[in-house]
């Protein structure tokens, strides 16, 4: 049988507070407290919960045969424990029933990646060790931030030791290819890529309740039809989304929880498609080809490449001046600037000064704190400036703290080891 | 006299200038009655009467005066500053051209017009109703001379003249070609023109700024007379002490961010001593159509870790901001005066002006540098960064120079000129 692979992205930013110069030096607060607990709430109740609810429903009601996957960014599970820590128990809920699998991705949802190695396979390994302290799981198959993927990222994570990754099924780089096989790594062949499947994806995470569509209303009967539609050779349907998509983005009314509550059923009965995760195919399929991806791609905007973060001036700027902090970073055991070292990576930062105004402008302003990508820089710009000065005066270490961090669990499981 | 904008409710250095010398006048039993388009009710009226000309009915409609006085002695000080006219206005003026005696003005309720205040949209009518309003006036009050700061209050005060016949003295804080370079709204110009020709006498505020009205507007140089500015002896910075967080030094820009300022030439000359020393910040503050474009050359450059934007400053901030500034820098490319370069010696700063600058005319103890001579800028900075000698001697003199310049001065001169366009009649 065909499979269908649901994965959902879930993460939260930390919201920086209005910073002003002359805080600089002063005040190494960063955070607006009040909206990052706020939105957090919020988007519980409209988003999370229900949500949850609905998904165990569906996989207790259809025995197995449902499944879904996704990656919670620590940003995200940090902010559940401190403000919502309900939300974080219906997703452990979810684990325990067998049918959720959940990914390993970056820490604090960063684009280190694209900038210092060891720095990415430290956060994700953090990642990793605290999702399997919450789910009892240990993430077999990576997915980076926004999707983020090149050949060179793809060899780093399979040295991590990852067997498959998620990526954007991108037009320019597929060509006439479909999304809808397992492909691999151009380096490293071993290493199995899922691609988004971008228009179906889409319709559901953008267009659904968007009734200027001539597809409106979409409903689960449609959907289904539209997924066995799809050519008997191809083997995989790979549908990744924001989590908000649910209740957040696609607001209740659309019927979007309706559509969530019959869609399974859908498939189920017609025996052509099964849900699987992202381990179960990248075990099941041997991949189609390879796929190479000189320069990094994504799942944003219609360029699928990095430009909503890293696009313009300002924000090369902001980015390499935080990276240029790393190696001090790295030798310094204070726990308040190691946290907010992985505060400042996130990604949505970046995100916060696009310029870019055109097609994606609704999107980007829906996210946005600030009134302007100027603001926004400059606010970024000022905390960062603190943070360098807190930097420069922490004691730091001789030895790598990262470095030593791996060596140290490489010591305890040579012990472990012996021990046995 | 007649403004456009009064402290509190000001955009920019041109309030602190009227406030000073309205204050000075008033000691020296000038008796003054300041006309500012919109009297919030907020202002400083310890020592004169502001009329806010959206109190004063106007047209045929009856009103009482003493329901009229109670309202205007709510309002005190007077200050205007130039509004500066981008691209989107001098389009709607080529649109919607100025012709007074075509102008429907709008009242409300009490026969009175309503104004904004401030630089917003509709400046053009603004000034128009203001030269309206202006008639009512010359009924309603007894006075001397016309004194107006500024183009904007020119049609007004040109006005108040031919109903009066009482001299008319213009006060030239800036003039277009100071805002615009040479790209000069026409409109604005005339303006400027004719208000100089009505005059009985034009005061400018540095002999850079009477150069520019006697060969470019053709004024005759016999009634041009320059009257320096003068700085506060109060310092706000009283009370406030703020320390900064970090062992930087800091290099500040203070003002509006536009093509008048020469911000570019901060930032490139930034870059030049951020080659030679790490130790060091820059800040530029203040807002305005140009700061988009310092953001992003700041970032292109790769300095913007060391150079920082902190938005509008207001009061306090301001001298939070000059407490903790190491060097000021006023690279205009053209300042008819330019006040904050002697507020910031006030402060104990030393400063860095361009020659481009009215004030570089009557200072002696600040480094001055052509506005586009970033190289020069550069080497200043350092200087004074590195070579505490410098820096002494700067902080030891700039104070007392500064505390020389006397607005009781400057409203002396100003009353002469007074007299003398009275005895001219």
């Amino acid at each position: 049988m065909r499979n269908i692979c649901l994965y959902f992205q879930v993460h939260q930013p930390y919201r920086f507070r209005t910073y002003r110069f002359f805080d600089i030096g002063h005040d190494h607060q960063y955070y607006d407290d009040f909206s990052n607990r706020s939105i957090l709430q919020k988007i519980a109740k409209k988003c999370y919960l229900p949500t949850n609810t609905l998904l165990l429903e569906l996989i207790k009601k259809h025995k197995g045969k449902f499944k879904v996957s996704f990656s919670l960014t620590g940003s995200f599970i940090e902010q559940c424990k401190m403000y919502s820590p309900e939300t974080l128990k219906s997703f452990q809920d979810l684990a325990a029933t067998g049918c959720v699998e959940f990914l390993a991705e970056t820490y604090s949802h960063s684009l280190v990646a694209l900038k210092n190695d060891k720095e990415f396979a430290h956060q994700v390994k953090v990642h990793s060790q605290l999702i399997e302290e919450l789910f009892g799981q240990k993430p077999t198959v990576f997915r980076n931030t926004e999707l983020v993927y090149s050949d060179k990222i793809g060899e780093q994570v399979y040295n991590m030791g990852y067997k498959a990754m998620l990526t954007e099924g991108a037009k320019h780089i597929l060509g006439w290819k479909s999304p809808n096989f397992i492909y691999c790594n151009a380096k490293t062949p071993k290493l199995k890529l899922l691609l988004r499947n971008f228009k179906l994806s889409d319709d559901i995470a953008f267009r659904f309740s968007n009734q200027g569509w001539s597809e409106w209303p979409l409903t689960a009967q449609k959907f289904s039809s539209w997924i066995h539609e799809i050519d008997k050779k191809e083997e995989l349907v790979n549908l990744f989304m924001d989590y908000e998509t649910f209740g957040e983005h696609q607001w209740e009314g659309s019927g979007i929880f309706e559509f969530l509550k019959a869609f399974p059923a859908e498939i189920i009965a017609k025996k052509q498609f099964s849900f699987a995760t992202p381990s179960e195919v990248a075990s099941k399929y041997e991949p189609m080809s390879v796929l190479n991806v000189e320069h990094p791609i994504s799942w944003a905007d219609e360029e699928r490449d990095l430009t909503a973060w890293l696009g313009n001036n300002l924000q090369r700027e902001a980015f390499d001046n935080l990276y240029s902090l790393a190696n001090d970073v790295a030798l310094i055991e204070d726990q308040s600037i190691r946290q907010d070292w992985y505060r400042l990576q996130t990604s949505d930062h970046f995100y916060y000064m696009c310029t870019k105004y055109f097609s994606d402008a609704a999107v980007h302003q829906y996210f946005n704190p600030f009134k302007s990508p100027y603001d926004a820089f400059i606010n970024y710009m000022n905390i960062l400036s603190d943070f360098t000065e807190r930097v420069k005066k922490a004691p730091k270490r001789e030895n790598n703290v990262i470095e030593e961090d791996n060596h140290i669990r490489k010591d305890a499981k040579v012990k472990k080891e012996k021990n046995n | 006299m007649f403004g456009w904008e009064f402290p509190p409710h000001i955009s920019g250095g041109l309030g602190t200038a009227c406030y000073g010398l309205t204050k000075a006048l008033a000691s020296q039993d000038v008796e003054i009655i300041f006309v500012v388009p919109k009297a919030y009710g907020d202002e400083d009226k310890s020592q004169m009467d502001i009329v806010g000309a959206n109190n004063i009915p106007i047209g045929i409609k009856r009103f009482n005066f003493k329901d009229v006085v109670k309202d205007l002695s709510y309002v005190e000080l007077g200050s205007n500053l130039i509004p500066y006219v981008n691209e989107e206005e001098y389009y709607n003026i080529l649109n919607n051209r100025f012709e007074s005696e075509q102008f429907i003005s709008q009242t409300d309720e009490n026969a009175c017009l309503t104004f904004n205040g401030g630089y917003g949209g509709g400046l053009m009518q603004e000034v128009a109703n203001y030269a309206v309003v202006a008639k009512s006036l010359v009924a309603m009050f007894d006075f001397d001379v016309i004194h107006a700061h500024d183009w904007l209050t020119y049609p007004a005060a040109i006005a108040a003249k031919e109903l009066s016949g009482k001299p008319l003295v213009v006060h030239v804080h800036a003039t277009e070609f100071d805002r615009t370079g040479e790209n000069v709204n026409p409109f604005v110009f005339d303006i400027e023109k004719a208000g100089m020709l009505a005059a009985d006498k034009v005061i400018t505020v540095s002999n850079l700024t009477k150069g520019i009205v006697v060969n470019r507007y053709g004024i005759n140089e016999d009634k041009v007379v320059t009257v320096y500015n003068a700085v506060d002896k109060v310092d706000e910075s009283e009370g406030i002490h703020f320390e900064k967080g970090f062992d930087d030094k800091i290099v500040t820009f203070l003002g509006r961010i536009t093509f008048q300022k020469g911000p570019e030439y901060f930032v490139e000359a930034a870059y030049k001593v951020l080659q030679r020393t790490k130790n060091v910040k820059f800040v530029m503050a203040g807002s305005g159509d140009m700061l988009e474009k310092m953001i992003h050359r700041a970032a292109e450059l790769g300095i913007s870790s060391k150079f920082h934007f902190t938005g509008f400053l207001k009061g306090d901030d301001v001298v939070k901001m000059l407490n903790i500034s190491d060097v000021y820098v006023m690279p205009s490319v053209s300042e008819p005066f330019g006040i904050s370069p002697l507020e910031a010696m006030r402060s104990n700063v030393p400063v860095i002006i361009s020659k481009q600058s009215g004030v570089s005319e009557i200072l002696k103890h600040a480094i001055k540098v052509d506005f586009w001579d970033i190289d020069a800028m550069a080497d200043a900075i350092y200087g004074i960064l590195q070579y505490s000698g410098l820096n002494v001697m700067f902080k030891e003199h700039a104070k007392d120079e500064v505390d020389s310049l006397k607005w009781e001065n400057a409203a002396l001169k100003v009353k002469e000129v007074y007299n003398a366009a009275i005895s001219a009649r």
